[in-house]
């Protein structure tokens, strides 16, 4: 509860961007310290690779921190009169008067007349040569490959990784680590590549590169090639057959099953979820070499903790998505959508008590992290009771710290490999061994 | 844009659609792959602004209609004493949504099928171009070495 008082207070946007900070979110409290800081301030946080589900509550209030503090005076702009509408080939003559106009912040206090989609800097209200600046391109393939969750996603391989029962190796750790970075940026660009006009409707989405026509659909299709195929090169041929095959299966998944699923069915948060739970599975199947129980179990955690976040970042979204015509539980089946949260809420706990019986750590995780377990289900009640603005935010922000020190507290209570070569009468050190002992 | 400019020229948001108009550039020799491309952005855009622009206006036309009925069934009127607009709490206006949503779904499937398409279409045509001009220019180098 401190924590997360304290970062509500903190002025976030003077500390600039620490994604580079976001190694190991399991080895260090000052990374976590920091790792908290950065996803509070983006509000990006979660290991789902999808981002647009994941908008902040309010609009707009992400685009830049320097953007954040112009805007404030902007605030109470007058709206002008927008003039008629007009199709595109006339809006090239009315471009001059536009260049006046100024649009409102937030849909819910607006007076306009048109559908306000975030304040445009000065800037954005510019027509731009639709030229490819090579100095740009590195900061637009970022965000082209939303290179913020990417890391969240690299983060949470590594905590797969790390709790797997075997000697780490850092060259398997980081050739991983690689191969699931590419894999997420990949799969990121082909998502916004289908997601073009879509995009350009929502606040959130709005200032993506393929939506500013910084970039070509075709230049994003071969970054995304060329990050994708070395990639799940790198995982099958450097680490192993099976993590490569996931991370190849998990960008399936997410461009060609989750990403048009998204306008058609609101099961598409349920593959949703199964996204964000391959990337630990990948971790550790990278150390282990085998899908076994335990990486079912992490991956079984995060699968259900996206459905907290999630749920409660939909219920405010619900204007912007019955528009752009997403179908998401928050606006078709509401009651679901808050049951579902709860329901996920209790099975973390339920899953944490799982994880000293199948050995992957000592029985005082279940008991450390029951707290902060039940802390996340009582706000899910909370959501799940008064279906309103405050609970969801509460329930959101809490998923945004829940996690990461879930993870942390599951690697300190990490059983340790020692431990159970001592019980198996092993010498340690090679890696089949390891992986014999691993279970009773 | 300036009439020397060679390249795509890419616009605000529009009001309605939201989505940014591009002013394409037509160099003289355009090829017919080329022109086959352009036509496909233009089609394709032109579509899309159809299409969101209308479904913008519905959902705002709409939303008035459903807020105003609901004000008068509460008994109350458009604007208070303030002259402030009144709204509807986010609970009531779920209800809108909800309903907008169902009611358009079928709208939304048809369009994302034209959408995947366009998309794909323009794609792969972008990439025809760009084969053929990388095609040239090696063309054009390996003249120049010769010579």
């Amino acid at each position: 509860g401190l924590f997360v008082w304290r970062l509500r207070n903190a002025a976030a946007w003077k500390i600039p961007c620490r994604f580079v900070h976001l190694y190991h979110v399991a080895s260090n409290r000052l990374i976590t310290f920091q790792y908290f800081n950065f996803l509070k301030r983006m509000y990006v946080t979660q290991c789902n690779k999808d981002l647009s589900q994941r908008a902040k509550p309010k609009s707009d209030s992400i685009a830049s921190p320097f953007h954040e503090l112009q805007q404030l005076d902007q605030e109470k702009k007058v709206v002008h009169k927008i003039s008629s509408v007009s199709p595109v080939h006339q809006l090239w003559s009315e471009m001059s008067s536009r260049n006046e106009l100024r649009e409102m912040k937030s849909a819910a206090e607006t007076e306009d007349s048109v559908i306000p989609v975030g304040v445009e800097s000065k800037e954005d209200r510019q027509w731009k040569e639709m030229k490819l600046r090579l100095d740009d391109l590195p900061g637009i393939l970022a965000r082209l490959s939303k290179i913020k969750l990417t890391a969240l996603v690299v983060s949470t391989a590594s905590a797969g990784f790390a709790m797997a029962p075997v000697p780490f190796e850092l060259t398997c750790f980081l050739l991983a680590s690689l191969g699931t970075g590419l894999a997420s940026c990949a799969a990121n660009s082909i998502n916004q590549f289908f997601e073009v006009p879509f995009d350009s409707n929502m606040n959130r989405t709005k200032n993506r590169p393929l939506v500013r026509g910084q970039i070509s659909p075709l230049l994003a299709v071969c970054f995304a090639a060329s990050c994708g195929i070395p990639g799940i090169a790198l995982l099958t041929l450097g680490v192993n057959p099976l993590t490569g095959a996931l991370g190849a299966f998990n960008i399936f998944l997410y461009t060609c099953c989750y990403t048009p699923l998204k306008r058609m069915s609101i099961a598409n948060t349920w593959v949703g979820a199964v996204v964000g739970a391959i990337p630990p599975i990948m971790g550790w199947t990278a150390a282990t070499g085998s899908l076994d129980a335990g990486a079912l179990l992490l991956g079984g955690i995060l699968y259900s903790w996206q459905f907290p976040h999630f749920n409660a970042l939909s219920w405010g979204l619900r204007e912007d998505y019955s528009r752009g015509g997403y179908c998401m539980m928050s606006v078709t089946h509401p009651g679901l959508c808050r049951r579902v949260a709860l329901r996920h809420c209790l099975a973390l706990i339920g899953l944490s008590m799982v994880a000293p019986v199948l050995n992957i750590t000592t029985w005082t995780f279940p008991v450390i992290s029951l707290p902060i377990n039940l802390y996340i289900s009582y706000l899910g009640f909370r959501f799940y009771r008064d279906a309103d603005r405050s609970s969801s935010r509460k329930l959101f922000f809490c998923s945004l710290w829940h996690l990461p020190m879930l993870l942390l507290v599951m690697f300190t209570c990490k059983k340790s490999v020692l431990e159970k070569e001592d019980k198996g009468d092993l010498r340690g050190g090679s890696h089949e061994m390891a992986m014999e002992i691993r279970l009773p | 844009p300036p009439a020397h400019s060679h390249s795509d020229w890419i616009g605000p948001p529009d009001k309605h659609s939201n989505l940014r108009p591009v002013i394409f550039y037509v160099p003289p020799e355009e090829s017919a792959l080329e022109r086959r491309l352009r036509e496909a952005r233009q089609e394709a855009q032109a579509s899309n602004q159809r299409f969101w622009a209308r479904h913008n206006r519905a959902f705002r036309q709409e939303k008035e209609e459903f807020v105003y009925s609901r004000l008068k069934a509460k008994g109350l009127e458009m604007r208070d004493e303030s002259g402030q607009k009144a709204t509807l709490n986010a609970e009531e206006m779920a209800e809108f949504y909800k309903d907008f949503l169902n009611k358009n779904f079928k709208k939304h499937l048809q369009y994302n099928r034209d959408w995947y398409k366009h998309n794909f279409r323009i794609t792969f045509l972008m990439g025809q171009v760009a084969l053929v001009r990388a095609l040239r220019w090696l063309r054009g180098r390996k003249k120049n070495v010769e010579q």
